[in-house]
């Protein structure tokens, strides 16, 4: 049976980028409002999920030709180098640092480590989602 | 004044809900729930804008867009799986 769903393909790809750059928004601005690297994460995952139902599994692993356990692995050895470099610096495990810097397009920003310990949850976060999706909707 | 407004309007968008939650009980096909379903998101959706109003915090805007996002994402599933059986293909035949 052959069904022709232009109406789906077109609409995912458009709203495919406004889910991510929302998922994107919702990353940063953990700090300060509602948000962090777990909601991030989880809606970067439901983009991809999008596409996943839109195209098939094969399409969007030629599409994004991303090993998602590397992915798991290099947000724990994030999380965890954040973490530990306050202990080789002589301070407490899971001592943050953070300082204001002013860039050139952003004004006075405050940088803070965290965000990479955050990064590290979001990276885990869509690695594990997408194993998980992908091992159980992608049946022969 | 304007907060017994808001209120009226939480009751009725709470009737919606209840007259949408009848029809995916008792909805003679499957298309009639996933319809009713996301008519529930909406009205949900609906409802958090109201709510933040209520309470005068921005804190609840992103709850709005990732709703939408879930509703609109979890009813092409259910369509998906009633139109082709399968939800996740394996690799499409077109």
């Amino acid at each position: 049976m052959k069904l022709n769903n232009v109406i789906l393909k077109t609409t995912t790809q458009v709203v495919f980028f406004m889910i991510f750059l929302f998922s994107i928004h919702i990353f940063f601005a953990g700090h300060f409002s509602p948000g962090g690297g777990f909601v991030g994460g989880l809606l970067t995952a439901s983009a991809l999920v999008l596409l996943l139902l839109t195209y098939d599994l094969k399409t969007v692993q030629q599409l994004l030709p991303i090993n998602y356990t590397t992915m798991t692995a290099i947000g724990l050895l994030l999380s965890l180098g954040t973490a530990a470099t306050s202990a080789f610096l002589g301070d407490a495990f899971f001592k943050h640092y953070f300082d204001h810097f002013t860039l050139p397009l952003f004004g006075d920003t405050e940088l803070h480590t965290a965000m990479l310990f955050d990064l590290g949850v979001y990276l885990v976060v869509v690695g594990v989602t997408m194993i998980i999706i992908q091992s159980i909707g992608g049946d022969e | 004044m304007i907060t017994l407004i808001l209120k009226v309007a939480l009751v009725f968008f709470a009737l919606t809900i209840v007259i949408s939650f009848y029809r995916v009980v008792k909805g003679p096909s499957m298309p009639d729930r996933i319809v009713a379903l996301d008519t529930i998101g909406v009205n949900l959706l609906s409802m958090v804008a109201i709510v933040s109003i209520v309470f005068e915090t921005k804190a609840y805007l992103e709850v709005i867009l990732i709703l939408g996002i879930l509703s609109f994402i979890g009813t092409i599933a259910f369509s998906k799986f009633l139109e082709r059986g399968v939800i996740i293909e394996h690799k499409s035949d077109r």
